[in-house]
């Protein structure tokens, strides 16, 4: 434990931070805080109403966040013409089916001509693309920095360090020079490379070998284990929850990728589709097909939201520690 | 950051680096330099030769009024953004912190939104506030409030604020929640007993103690309002109407795009590094202090 902390002052490295926060977060994902009585509010006066004034509260902030994605699902199953006149029903109406297949299958009849499945399928390759690919580059140069003695050990790690000061968002356009040079324009390469080039993994992994007991090194080289072994028995299997909590704010960052997508893609079936979304609305309104814009949407949201409510430890865990 | 059992294998730590070196000077060294390199750089009108010209481009830059409206619109968004989503995360989590039956379900319910993409957030936004048919643009209207964002600066700036607030009070609350129950108990049930009302409570012991908490996500949001936002306001409003809502960022990628001055274009993003690096700094120098106590 020492070892971090002094560490982590060294290097002006967020080790202190992120265990702060973990550790109230342990609270959070795990049981309830020791300090609590059980039942309600333990000591602290009890209200005549009970809890009736923070469940409305709490079920109005609910309302409020799910309103607009419901508004989109019951867009998506009615006829574009119905809407454009401004006479949504509040309710879902008859055409599910009918819209979901032509969003995916077929497309907008005007404004793009690509289905939405080919867009589907080149946002999965793109988040899996980032989220494996930093995963492993990252997880190699941690166990390069933490575990062995060279000569540019400390610099290598402050030539990674430095790239968590500068998103993509403030060097776009040199960079998309650079994908253009290496004819990496509308290809998955130029898709993920470019945005897999970035600290916040290197520094987790990093952190987390630190915690690692030095005994377990000296073990494996009892039995006879090089560095390749020990990785591979050892360190791989003890990182294999922090290596799922990070795809999935990966898996989350990559497929929700916009400023890059929208410059390095120009082919139509190369596009992400948080991209052809935007390509969809005509800025006539009268020709914009909402409900093939609202399914598209809805699926667009799908992947991410189901991987945040399906792995919720995971992703509070990733949140947590990949913030910087 | 020494360990004691190390390897001394001579070549392997050098492979095991270089994916990543490679990458990363390539994508990231390689562009953040020719960033700062162009923007002291002149081209002419044909793009045939350039010439060196110390700062002409930032003093260039720093002479248009366009300029200054773009960060006033950045820092009007930026602070609305941060201030809307912090506090209604901040009422939320504290209302789902009074140990309620269904906690869990609350939190659920209210950080998927996180998973949303900020473009689909602005199409979503767009679609309720689309002036002829949008469901709560009509509302509106017959509230008598003449409501289009495609043509009333305001207008635009009020719907993209309230989009970029939606997505980021997952984050928000999710934070301030794990915050509050870092909190001891029994801080608040002396404080009850000395016969402290809860609001009174909340503003003299929670508040404070959650101030660590507070102070990183505001420097979060910022960040995020600045950079993250981009789809936000590129499906929403393009930046329009009149570079009504333009931030920083967007009017980097609009100038770029028209092409042209790429001295000037260079500039701003170096104007932007500085910008980020400084919010870095300040977040570092928090998590300092916060380590020696």
């Amino acid at each position: 434990m020492s070892v971090v902390l002094k560490d982590a002052s060294a290097d002006a490295q967020p080790a202190g931070e992120a265990r702060g926060i973990r550790k109230s977060f342990a609270l959070l994902v795990g049981r309830r805080s020791p300090h609590r009585a059980p039942g309600n509010g333990g000591m602290v006066e009890r209200h005549r109403f009970g809890n009736l004034i923070p469940h409305l509260i709490l079920l109005l902030g609910v309302a409020v966040v799910a309103f607009p994605v419901y508004l989109a699902f019951v867009a998506s199953t009615h006829e574009t013409a119905l809407i454009a006149n401004g006479n949504m029903p509040p309710v879902p109406g008859p055409h599910f089916l009918e819209t979901y297949y032509k969003t995916i299958f077929e497309g907008t009849t005007r404004s793009t001509r690509e289905p939405v499945g080919t867009m589907l399928f080149n946002s999965l390759i793109m988040a899996l693309g980032i989220a494996l690919g930093k995963i492993a580059i990252s997880i190699l140069s941690a166990y390069a920095i933490v575990y062995f003695q060279f000569r540019f050990r400390m610099t290598a790690f402050w030539i990674i360090f430095i790239t968590l000061m500068l998103p993509v968002e403030v060097r776009i356009y040199p960079t998309y020079k650079v994908a253009a040079d290496l004819a990496l324009l509308d290809s998955y390469w130029g898709l993920t490379l470019p945005l897999v080039a970035s600290a916040t993994a290197t520094l987790l992994f990093r952190q987390f070998f630190m915690t690692v007991p030095d005994e377990l090194v000296e073990a494996s080289r009892i039995d006879g284990a090089g560095p390749f072994r020990f990785f591979k028995d050892t360190l791989l299997p003890l990182s294999r929850t922090n290596m799922a909590a990070l795809f999935v704010i990966l898996f989350i960052y990559g497929w929700n990728q916009y400023l890059w997508p929208l410059l390095i893609t120009t082919r139509d079936d190369m596009q992400t589709i948080v991209i052809g979304i935007r390509k969809m609305i005509v800025t006539s309104d009268a020709l914009t097909e909402w409900p093939i814009v609202m399914a598209t949407a809805v699926l667009a949201m799908l992947p991410p939201v189901l991987v945040v409510i399906l792995m919720q430890r995971l992703f509070v865990r990733g949140l947590v520690e990949t913030e910087k | 950051m020494q360990k004691r059992a190390l390897f001394g294998h001579r070549t392997l730590p050098y492979l095991l680096l270089t994916p990543q070196l490679i990458i990363v000077l390539v994508f990231f060294y390689w562009p953040a330099s020719q960033a700062v390199w162009q923007s002291f750089l002149l081209q002419d009108a044909f793009g045939l030769s350039t010439t060196f010209v110390w700062f002409e481009n930032y003093i260039h830059l720093f002479q248009q009024p366009d300029y200054y409206q773009t960060m006033a619109n950045t820092f009007v968004f930026s602070a609305a953004v941060a201030f809307l989503s912090l506090s209604i995360a901040l009422l939320l989590a504290v209302m789902a912190d009074k140990s309620l039956r269904g906690a869990g379900s609350y939190r659920t319910l209210l950080i998927w939104p996180y998973a949303v993409a900020p473009a689909v957030a602005g199409v979503l936004w767009l679609f309720m506030f689309q002036p002829s048919l949008g469901i709560l643009a009509q509302g509106l209207r017959s509230l008598g409030i003449p409501w289009n964002p495609l043509l009333d600066g305001t207008h635009a700036m009020v719907l993209v604020i309230m989009a970029a607030t939606w997505k980021q009070i997952s984050y928000n609350f999710l934070f301030f929640l794990a915050g509050l129950q870092a909190i001891p108990k029994s801080v608040i049930e002396a404080a009850a007993i000395d016969g402290a009302r809860p609001f009174r409570r909340f503003w003299t012991i929670v508040f404070p103690l959650l101030s660590p908490t507070t102070f990183f996500l505001l420097v979060v949001n910022i960040v995020y309002a600045f950079f993250d936002t981009f789809g936000i306001i590129d499906t929403m409003t393009g930046g329009g109407p009149a570079r009504a809502t333009e931030t920083l960022v967007y009017k980097v990628y609009q100038d770029g795009r028209l092409g042209g001055d790429l001295g000037g274009s260079a500039a701003q993003s170096v104007v932007l590094m500085v910008i980020v690096i400084a919010l870095t700094a300040i977040q570092f120098r928090y998590i300092e202090r916060k380590v020696n106590y």
